[in-house]
């Protein structure tokens, strides 16, 4: 079966919604607070050329695909080659 | 390490959190009156004073634990004006317990008008209750809930602006509003209130972002607090908020004043509270 038709658990893509958005909204909330901590540090504009950094903003990419696959893509992203 | 959590909702809690608080350090606590989970009757919430007053203290003084509480009709329940009416003639009798802090945690839930205008009255009956020869404080200490996530922002303007209705008539300094986060905390700071974060799963503050206030925003009139009540909460949730300061250098006089001083500073202005802030001397070994 195709990764896409693999309904989760039953649940409709409301339900999904319902049940996930307040997570998903608090793991973001959590993600700019952790770019801006980095900011906020001295020698911040020294590590936006890290690799780290580049991940992060690659990663934040794949989230704005409209294909499911994102959280594979984003750990093949951050695997070793 | 010693700490206050300012705002925690022990009746949900077992006594074994109880114990765990004192083994954490946890030499008091302040509970303000909140929902139960579902809506009580006026004879209820009459219950819920007495066993805020009299059954916690009690309880957690097996572990030594001072316990202190606030009186209220919470937010939630503030939509019905008739319900209002009963339960807030009864506060002042409250009011008067040993234990009783203030009025709290008194606010808006979902910013109706009803929610605004029992609002109001628990600011008034605040003032009202002051008019006690004491020390000349011009209000009972009044502890204040600001909405849920979408209505946080909203809910927090509308509570200023119905402060600042009241003129001189209210103390900035006597006044704490809780569950700030990183849109709000200005708002109420600037404003010369104390602020309040609460550290709580999916809804609130993490330790993280709590370090990050902290860091910028300044620690004066800023406290943190675990809520503990009814979600999927941790009583020990201010603690790993003072690691989480620990970890990124923070040292213990910068940590007593964000986890036990700048809470007894705020309820120490009701005689009541028996804790005072104290001081650590901190030497720096070089070499």
């Amino acid at each position: 079966m195709e990764m896409a038709q693999q309904s989760p658990g039953g649940l409709t893509a409301v339900q999904v919604l319902d049940t996930y958005f307040l997570e998903a909204r608090a793991r973001l909330i959590e993600l700019a607070a952790a770019l801006d901590r980095i900011d906020r540090a001295p020698g911040a504009g020294a590590v936006r050329a890290d690799p780290r950094l580049t991940f992060i903003q690659d990663s934040l990419q794949i989230l704005q695909r409209s294909e499911p696959g994102r959280a594979r893509a984003i750990q093949e992203l951050y695997s070793l080659k | 390490m010693f700490f206050i959590d300012p705002h925690i909702h022990m009746v949900s809690r077992t006594t074994a959190d109880y114990e765990m608080l004192a083994l954490s350090g946890v030499v008091a606590v302040s509970e303000p009156a909140f929902w139960a989970g579902f809506d009580r009757s006026p004879a209820g919430f009459m219950d819920y004073f007495r066993q805020l007053t009299e059954f916690e203290p009690r309880r957690a003084a097996q572990f030594g634990i001072e316990h202190y509480c606030w009186i209220c009709l919470n937010p939630k329940e503030a939509e019905d004006l008739g319900k209002a009416r009963e339960v807030l003639a009864e506060i002042p009798k409250f009011l008067a317990c040993p234990s009783v802090l203030g009025v709290g945690e008194i606010g808006l839930n979902k910013n109706t008008p009803n929610e605004a205008k029992v609002f109001q009255q628990h600011v008034q009956i605040a003032i009202d209750a002051a008019h006690q020869p004491r020390d000349g404080a011009k209000h009972e200490l009044i502890l204040i809930h600001t909405p849920h996530l979408e209505d946080k922002l909203k809910g927090t303007r509308m509570i200023l602006d119905m402060l600042r209705d009241f003129g001189s008539a209210i103390d900035p300094s006597r006044v704490l509003i809780d569950h700030v986060e990183e849109h709000t905390i200005s708002l109420v700071k600037d404003a010369g209130f104390w602020a309040g974060m609460t550290i709580y799963p999916i809804s609130k503050a993490t330790p993280a972002r709590a370090v990050d206030m902290i860091e910028t925003h300044g620690a004066e009139r800023l406290c943190v607090n675990a809520a503990a009540d009814w979600g999927v909460s941790d009583p020990l949730n201010t603690h790993r908020t003072m690691l989480e300061a620990q970890r990124r250098g923070h040292k213990l006089p910068e940590l007593l004043k964000v986890f036990h001083n700048n809470p007894a500073e705020f309820f120490g202005q009701n005689p009541k509270f028996k804790i005072r802030p104290i001081e650590v001397q901190y030497v720096m070994h070089h070499g």
